[in-house]
């Protein structure tokens, strides 16, 4: 990530305009439900469908069609997405803050219902199947919440109480098991109240981890976190997916969670804009040719002649999408026409770039 | 636990879910009813409210002793149309009868509302409203198992009066045979029996306003508002109660029928005027318990 930044300082409107295609809302986003029908490029092959998963929903984890949620006040939250999120997979769920994220994971939550579209959480549909999928589906939803007045403990007891099918003979040693797990085992008779931010996310985190899960499902695990705490999350999503289990992990920062995840799906004004694994994000972001010129517009001619579509002119440099085209080439046929050339080199955008593309620069979340 | 080990190897048989076995279903409700009752009757500050209750009896039970004593002047014990005020002197289990018709007016009422209007709104407050519908408790179940706590919080409250009062009333006054408004003398314990009814009358009266309190909790994740409205409801019907402008619509007021429990100190027990009360309290809990159920069931959970 690091080394691909690196070699590609370009302008910041480029790579949002190489890819500029599917973020623009209205377009229908690339990621497809039948490319998991198959076992997923998962990163782990531990995590991979077993054979008895034939493309049916039954190898999602989420599955989504049409999910909209328009509130009362005619504002549209989701906007008719598809998700499809393989078993075993790390899917970060990305977008700015607003774009409905929150929303989409309260609808597959069972907490709010959807106006219109199906959810189905491990081939169970929701809301309707709340009751019989939930315990096997550990949850952080838009931060940590619990009683302050108890400790971390008895918080957790209170919800396990509150789990029909947790065995409350064994409620003492599986809540001791969360809390080691997330390294609190040694904080758990204090106050929640008394808590700092990361104890009280770790600590939703285990509630989440009480019984054993097949899903988990962690809105902005991060958030708010310091950069320790960060990497404490994310090793923790690591361990939990080294377990099997698939992880959905929400984020408004693609670099927090760009590590561990096998899959995104990108969020923006509502809309799914992009879904699919990481890799082929990657893929998305068409290479430029970028020349660093004295004359601009005569080398934009130049670049036209040569056949590359759409040159760009910002102060003195030229930019182009590459495609096929060999840069030496270029490079040869700018000095053949005389262009004075300081500088030519490939951009490829980095993911955060291709992000950015996607989801909008700054404060443009409208609606 | 066949179930969990099946559900530990996910990769295995990604099928669909098969319905989580509960370990016992009466098993599982009461689990989570004695964690809910825990929390509320470990809270401090309903401990601290119970207390007050508690303390009121003593303060109405000395306060009659003073008033009645010979030599402290004839005018005491006349006040607030308490038609069992003249009989404390006589018999100290009186004192549960006039602590529960002094209490009711407010103290109860406040006491009982704050549980009520906190049982839901409270969670969405905290936020762990979200949390326990993701475990899950089920809508239902959950709704249920908190008006079950309010149920039994109703009791304590009760209770707690009738007890501080009956054992202040034996310290302070006589205590012996009871005459009752009627006229007619029973035993004490006959009394004592009867007084268990009251309570219970009282108690039921008490889980009516808790399901106006639960169903008033589920509008709102602000649990002081539903305090506050369950209160100003009750002090607005009491209010009408009293205007005789508004005889025809008193009878199905909710406080009406509170006081009505000097019926069970008649003989014999006016149990016409007792059946009216009761069947108040039981339409006002299912007018409001529906609500709630309606509204809690398909509300979305945005706190």
């Amino acid at each position: 990530m690091t080394g691909v930044r690196a070699v590609s300082p370009g302008p910041a409107g480029a790579p949002g305009a190489a890819a500029g295609e599917p973020g623009a809302p209205g377009n229908p986003a690339p990621g497809a439900t039948a490319k998991y029908a198959g076992p997923g490029p998962g990163p782990s092959p531990a995590t991979s469908p077993g054979p008895s998963a034939v493309g049916s929903s039954r190898a999602l984890a989420v599955s989504t069609s049409g999910l909209t949620k328009r509130f009362r006040g005619g504002q549209v939250a989701v906007d008719h997405i598809d998700l499809a999120v393989p078993r075993g997979s790390v899917y970060g769920f990305l977008g700015p803050n607003g774009s409905g994220k929150t929303t989409t994971i309260r609808m597959l939550l069972g907490l709010a219902f959807p106006t219109s579209g199906q959810a189905a959480l491990l081939g169970v549909p929701m809301p309707e199947g709340a009751v019989r999928v939930l315990p096997h589906v550990g949850s952080l939803i838009e931060g940590p919440a619990f009683y302050p007045f108890l400790n971390g403990r008895d918080n957790l007891a209170r919800c396990d109480a509150a789990d029909r099918t947790a065995d409350p003979r064994t409620a003492a040693k599986r809540i001791n098991g969360a809390l080691d797990r997330v390294g609190l085992l040694a904080a758990a008779a204090k106050r929640y109240r008394n808590y700092s931010l990361g104890m009280k996310q770790r600590l939703a985190i285990a509630a989440g981890l009480l019984t054993p899960r097949q899903l988990i499902i962690l809105d902005e695990p991060t958030n708010g976190l310091d950069p320790q705490g960060t990497r404490e999350v994310r090793a923790l999503i690591r361990e939990i997916a080294a377990d099997g289990i698939t992880v959905f992990v929400s984020s408004h920062l693609l670099a927090e969670v760009e590590q561990v995840c096998s899959h995104v799906g990108v969020m923006r004004n509502g809309r799914l804009v992009f879904q699919g694994p990481l890799e082929e994000l990657r893929r998305t972001g068409a290479a430029r040719i970028r020349v660093q010129t004295t004359d601009p517009a005569p080398a934009a001619a130049v670049l036209k002649d040569l056949g590359l579509p759409d040159p760009q002119i910002t102060g003195d440099e030229v930019t182009a999408p590459l495609g096929d085209f060999q840069p030496e080439r270029i490079c040869a046929g700018l000095v053949h026409a005389g262009i004075g050339v300081r500088g030519l080199g490939v951009v490829t955008p980095s993911l955060e770039e291709l992000f950015v593309g996607l989801t909008g620069e700054g404060f443009d979340v409208d609606g | 636990m066949a179930e969990a080990t099946a559900i530990e190897s996910p990769s295995a048989a990604p099928g669909p879910v098969a319905g989580p076995v509960p370990v016992g279903h009466a098993r599982a409700w009461l689990r989570f009813f004695r964690s809910e009752l825990r929390q509320v009757f470990l809270r401090r500050r309903n401990l601290l409210l119970l207390a007050v209750v508690a303390l009121f009896p003593i303060l109405i039970g000395v306060g009659l002793r003073l008033a009645s004593h010979p030599s402290g002047g004839g005018g005491g014990g006349g006040g607030g149309g308490l038609s069992f005020v003249t009989e404390l002197t006589g018999n100290g289990i009186f004192l549960s009868f006039i602590a529960l018709s002094i209490l009711l007016t407010l103290v109860m009422p406040v006491v009982v509302a704050v549980v009520a209007g906190d049982s839901i709104a409270g969670e969405a407050g905290y936020g762990t409203l979200r949390y326990l519908l993701a475990v899950p408790a089920g809508r239902t179940r959950l709704l249920a198992v908190k008006y079950g706590v309010i149920v039994v919080f109703a009791l304590a409250v009760t209770f707690v009066v009738t007890g501080v009062a009956l054992a202040t009333g034996a310290v302070l006054f006589p205590i012996g045979p009871v005459t009752l408004l009627s006229g007619t003398t029973v035993s004490l314990a006959e009394g004592i029996g009867r007084l268990v009814f009251v309570s219970l009358y009282v108690a039921a009266a008490m889980a009516a306003l808790g399901a106006i309190g639960l169903a008033i909790s589920t509008l709102t994740e602000h649990a002081i508002g539903a305090i506050a409205a369950l209160v100003i409801f009750v002090v607005a019907s009491e209010v009408a109660d009293q205007v005789p402008q508004f005889a025809v619509i008193q009878p199905y007021l909710p406080t009406h029928w509170w006081n009505s429990f000097d019926s069970l100190l008649r003989v014999p027990i006016d149990s016409s005027t007792l059946l009216k009360g009761l069947l108040s309290f039981a339409v006002y809990l299912v007018i409001f318990g529906s609500f709630a159920w309606a509204r809690f069931t398909t509300a979305d959970v945005t706190s």
